[in-house]
C-alpha cells in the first residue's frame, strides 16, 4: 500500500480508497475510482503538478491532491 | 424543425461536429443574463428538412461545477426553455469512451432521446482499438453514429439518425434511486410525479448556478433531511455505480490492443514539460507570438486607421453641416474606427491561442507553470487569461471560468487588467514618441523600442507582484483543486482555428463594441456643449479675441473649436480636477483625456486631438507636433517633458481604464464589490507612482 503521490515516474498501480472530503468529484468523473488502473505519466518541475493516466485518460492532478489517494502497488514484470 | 443539442466532454472534437452539420450557418449569442455563449446552427438533413443544432458548452459530467456547465443542466431539464432537445447528441472520443459514457449515462436518465457519436475514428486503427458496435447500441439502447471530424466520415448517418429521432428509445441506462433507497423512496413518496433524477439533480445543484426549474420542489427541505456532504457523498456513490455499469458494458463490446499504441506522445511530452527546455520553448513561443502580432497586424491597422479618417472626413465634407453631421463623423465613425482598429491584433492573438489549445500545448503549459503560479496565489490556468490580457481583458477574464479554486480565480481576475492591453498601445505610441528618444542603443535596440517593451515587463511583473499581494491579504477559503486534462498531441485543424478566431474576434467586436461606441457618442455630447454664455458665444468671443492677428479661416475654427472644448462639460470637468493630477505633471487638457480613458484608454487619443484642436483626423503626425509644442498656460513651460510623459506612462500602464472590463467583471464576480476595488485600488496605485515618477524626474538631471 502506498500514496498516488509516492509513486515513481513510469510506475503502476491500482487506485484502492480515499476520503470522499479530499477528492474533488471532476476528479472521480475522470475515472479516478477504486480499481482503476492508472500510471504516472510524468512529475513537473519540482514534482507537482502530477500527470497521471487512469485507464487512458491523461490527466494532471496537483501533489496535495494525489497524496490523499491510496494505491496498491504492484511489482513491475 | 428538429431541434438537436449537442452536448460533450471538452477535447472530443464536439466543435467539428458541430461545423461539419451546420458549415457556415452559425451564430453566436449569449445565454440571458449570463455572459457564456451561445453557439447554433442549421443543419440540412438528407430529405431537405432541417435542424437547429445548439452547441452546449463542454462539460463532464452532469454536475455543474461552473457557469459553463450549468446552462447545460438548465436546458436539459427545463421542458419549456425555448432550446429544449427534441434529440440529444452525445459526442465522445473513442480513446477516452469509458470516461465520456459518464456524461452520456446521464442524459439517458434524463430520459431524452440521445444518439451517441463516437468521433475520432481514425485513429481507431492506430491505437489497436476494435468496438462492437451492435453490442454497444444494445446495451446502451442507442443509435451509434462512428464519426471521424478529420476525415469528414460518419456525418451522413448521424443526419439520418437525427431524422429518425422518433425511433429512438428514451429508456434510461441506470436506476440512479439504487445508491440510497431509503432516501429516493422518500423522494418518491413526495413528489410521486417526478422523475427521480431529475429531482436529485435539482437538489444537488449548487444553488448559485442559475434558477433551475424546481416545480413545486421546496429545495430547503431537502437540503436538510441530508447535510451537504451527505449529499456529496451520495453524488460520488452514482459516479462510481455508473461507471461500473460502463465497465461491465465495454468489458464485452471494447479492446484495445496496447502492443499497437505508439509512446510518440510520451516522447514529446519529456521535451515539452522539461524542467529547462519545457520553460526554454515556452518563452520562445511566446516571443514568436509577440513579435508576430506587432509585425503582422501594423500595416492592416494603419489601413484602418487611414480609411476611418478618410471616412470621416468624407462625411463632414459630403452631408450638410449640422449636429448630425457631426455626431456622425466624430462621434460615431471615430467610435467605430476606435473598434476595428482592434481586430488585427486580436484576431491574430487568439489565431496563435487556439493553434496552441487545438495542439493539446496549452494543457503542457498549464502543467508546466502550475507550481510557479501557484507561489503568486495563481494557478497553472491563469497562464491563459494573462497571455490573452495582451490582446483584451474581456474575453481574458471570461476565460479564468476554468479555473476550479474560487481564491484563485478571483486573483486572476483581478490582476488580469495589469497585462499590457491593445488599448493601451495607441497610448503609449504617442506618447513614447513624444518624450523618449529615437536613439540607438547596444546595436540593434533603440530607446523607445526598449520603453515600450519595458512597459509590456511591467505589465506582466505588476499583475503577478499584485497576485502576490492579493493572496496574502484575502481571507477567502477554497480548495484548490486542480484537475487538468491531458490531451493527446493533435495538428490543429485549420478550420476549426479560423472558425474560433472568427467567432473570438466576433464577439469582441460586437461586445466591447456596444460599449465603445456608446461612450464615443456620450463623450461626443459632453464635448459638444456646454453650460452658459462662454460655449454658446464661443465664435464671437475669439473673433473678437484675435481680430488683429490675422489667422486664416481654418487656424480660427481650430481656435473656436479648442475654446468651446475648453468651455464644454468635459472641459470644465478637466479643469476642476486639474489641482489633483498637477503633481504628475498634467494640466486640464490631459486631464480631459483621463476622465474620458475611464470609458475606455483608446478614447485618449481621439480626446487629444479634439482638444488639441487637429480637426477629428487623427492624423499623428500633425497631433504629435502640437503636442510637442504645447505649453502650461500658467507656467509657459512645455508640457510633454521627459518627466510627464514617463508620469503618464505609468498612469495607464496601472490605473484601471475601461468600463467594458468592470461590466465583465461585476457579471463574473456576481456584484459591484470586486470591480469598485479593483477601480480604485488599480488607480489609486497609478496615482502614487506617476506622482512619484514624475516628482523625482521633474528635478532629475534627465530634464529636458
Amino acid at each position: 500500500m502506498s500514496l498516488l503521490s509516492k509513486l515513481q515516474q513510469g510506475e503502476k498501480a491500482i487506485i484502492d480508497t480515499f476520503a470522499v472530503e479530499d477528492i474533488p468529484l471532476k476528479l472521480i468523473e475522470m475515472g479516478c475510482i477504486p480499481g482503476s488502473l492508472v500510471e504516472i505519466v510524468q512529475f513537473a518541475p519540482y514534482n507537482d503538478p502530477i500527470h497521471i493516466d487512469i485507464n487512458g485518460t491523461h490527466l494532471a492532478i496537483r501533489a496535495n491532491i494525489a497524496s490523499k489517494i491510496k494505491v496498491k502497488r504492484f511489482i513491475n514484470d | 424543425m428538429i431541434k438537436v443539442a449537442l452536448i460533450g466532454n471538452p477535447n472530443t472534437g464536439k466543435t467539428s461536429v458541430f461545423n461539419h452539420l451546420t458549415g457556415l450557418h452559425q451564430k453566436v449569442g449569449n445565454y440571458p443574463g449570463i455572459t457564456v455563449e451561445k453557439k447554433s446552427g442549421i443543419c440540412t438533413l438528407d430529405t431537405g428538412e432541417k435542424a437547429t443544432v445548439i452547441d452546449l458548452p463542454g462539460t463532464y459530467s452532469l454536475n455543474a461545477s461552473s457557469l459553463d456547465e450549468s446552462v447545460v443542466i438548465e436546458l436539459l431539464m427545463n421542458k419549456n426553455h425555448e432550446h429544449y432537445p427534441d434529440v440529444a447528441v452525445v459526442v465522445s472520443d473513442v480513446e477516452n469512451l469509458k470516461r465520456n459514457l459518464l456524461l452520456f449515462t446521464q442524459i439517458k436518465d434524463l430520459e431524452i432521446p440521445t444518439i451517441l457519436v463516437i468521433n475520432m475514428a481514425d485513429r481507431m486503427v492506430k491505437k489497436g482499438i476494435s468496438l462492437d458496435v451492435k453490442a454497444l447500441e444494445s446495451s446502451l439502447k442507442t443509435k451509434i453514429a462512428i464519426v471521424s471530424s478529420r476525415k469528414n466520415t460518419g456525418i451522413d448517418t448521424l443526419k439520418s439518425f437525427i431524422k429518425n429521432y422518433r425511433n429512438l428509445s428514451s429508456t434510461p441506462c441506470l436506476n440512479a434511486s439504487k445508491i440510497d433507497k431509503a432516501y429516493f423512496s422518500g423522494l418518491q413518496k413526495m413528489f410521486p410525479k417526478q422523475s427521480l433524477y431529475k429531482l436529485w439533480l435539482v437538489i444537488t445543484q449548487d444553488v448559485n448556478f442559475g434558477n433551475l426549474e424546481r416545480n413545486a420542489l421546496t429545495h430547503k427541505k431537502y437540503l436538510e433531511t441530508k447535510s451537504i456532504s451527505e449529499l456529496k457523498r451520495l453524488q460520488q456513490k452514482e459516479t462510481i455505480a455508473r461507471f461500473q455499469f460502463i465497465n461491465e458494458i465495454l468489458k464485452k463490446s471494447y479492446t484495445v490492443d496496447k502492443s499497437k499504441a505508439t509512446d510518440l506522445q510520451s516522447k514529446l511530452d519529456r521535451i515539452l514539460t522539461h524542467k529547462y527546455f519545457g520553460y526554454a520553448i515556452f518563452f520562445g513561443i511566446l516571443l514568436i507570438i509577440f513579435q508576430s502580432i506587432f509585425n503582422w497586424s501594423s500595416l492592416p491597422m494603419d489601413f484602418i486607421d487611414a480609411q476611418f479618417g478618410a471616412l470621416s472626413e468624407w462625411v463632414k465634407t459630403t452631408l450638410p453641416a449640422g449636429v448630425f453631421t457631426n455626431l456622425l463623423a466624430d462621434g460615431i465613425i471615430a467610435g467605430l474606427g476606435g473598434i476595428v482598429i482592434f481586430i488585427p491584433q486580436i484576431a491574430f492573438l487568439f489565431l496563435f491561442i487556439s493553434v496552441l489549445e487545438e495542439s493539446g500545448y496549452m494543457s503542457r503549459v498549464v502543467f508546466l507553470m502550475d507550481r510557479i503560479m501557484r507561489r503568486f496565489g495563481l494557478s497553472g490556468k491563469s497562464v491563459v487569461p494573462l497571455i490573452s490580457g495582451t490582446a483584451c481583458a474581456i474575453p481574458a477574464i471570461m476565460a479564468t471560468r476554468n479555473i476550479e479554486s474560487w481564491k484563485e480565480r478571483l486573483i486572476t481576475i483581478l490582476v488580469t487588467p495589469f497585462t499590457t492591453c491593445s488599448a493601451r498601445l495607441p497610448v503609449y505610441a504617442i506618447i513614447i514618441a513624444l518624450v523618449i528618444p529615437n536613439q540607438r542603443v547596444l546595436f540593434f535596440f533603440n530607446y523607445q523600442g526598449l520603453t515600450l517593451m519595458f512597459l509590456y515587463i511591467l505589465g506582466f511583473a505588476s499583475a503577478i507582484i499584485a497576485a502576490y499581494i492579493l493572496n496574502k491579504t484575502l481571507k477567502i477559503k477554497s480548495k484548490s483543486y486542480f484537475v487538468v486534462e491531458m490531451p493527446n498531441y493533435k495538428m490543429p485543424l485549420l478550420r476549426n482555428v479560423l472558425y474560433n478566431v472568427l467567432e473570438k474576434t466576433k464577439s469582441f467586436v460586437l461586445e466591447a463594441g456596444k460599449i465603445i461606441l456608446a461612450i464615443s457618442i456620450i463623450l461626443w455630447v459632453l464635448a459638444s456643449y456646454g453650460p452658459g454664455k462662454k460655449f454658446n458665444n464661443a465664435t464671437q468671443i475669439i473673433s473678437e479675441q484675435t481680430v488683429n492677428a490675422s489667422l486664416s479661416k481654418s487656424e480660427l475654427d481650430n481656435k473656436i473649436a479648442a475654446f468651446k472644448l475648453e468651455n464644454s462639460y468635459i472641459g470644465i470637468a478637466g479643469k476642476t480636477i486639474e489641482p489633483l493630477i498637477r503633481p504628475l505633471g498634467y494640466d486640464w487638457k490631459i486631464g480631459i483625456g483621463l476622465l474620458s480613458s475611464f470609458a475606455a484608454r483608446e478614447v485618449l487619443i481621439g480626446t487629444l486631438s479634439t482638444i488639441y484642436s487637429v480637426g477629428s483626423s487623427t492624423d499623428e503626425h500633425t497631433l504629435k507636433e502640437k503636442m510637442r509644442k504645447e505649453v502650461h498656460s500658467v507656467s509657459g513651460k512645455k508640457v510633454f517633458t521627459l518627466a510627464s510623459g514617463i508620469s503618464l506612462l505609468l498612469f495607464y500602464a496601472f490605473a484601471m481604464q475601461c468600463m467594458s472590463t468592470l461590466a465583465i467583471v461585476k457579471k463574473e464576480t456576481n456584484g459591484w464589490k470586486w470591480p469598485m476595488i479593483q477601480l480604485f485600488g488599480m488607480t489609486s496605485i497609478a496615482y502614487i507612482i506617476a506622482f512619484i515618477a514624475f516628482q523625482i524626474l521633474k528635478t532629475s538631471v534627465l530634464k529636458k
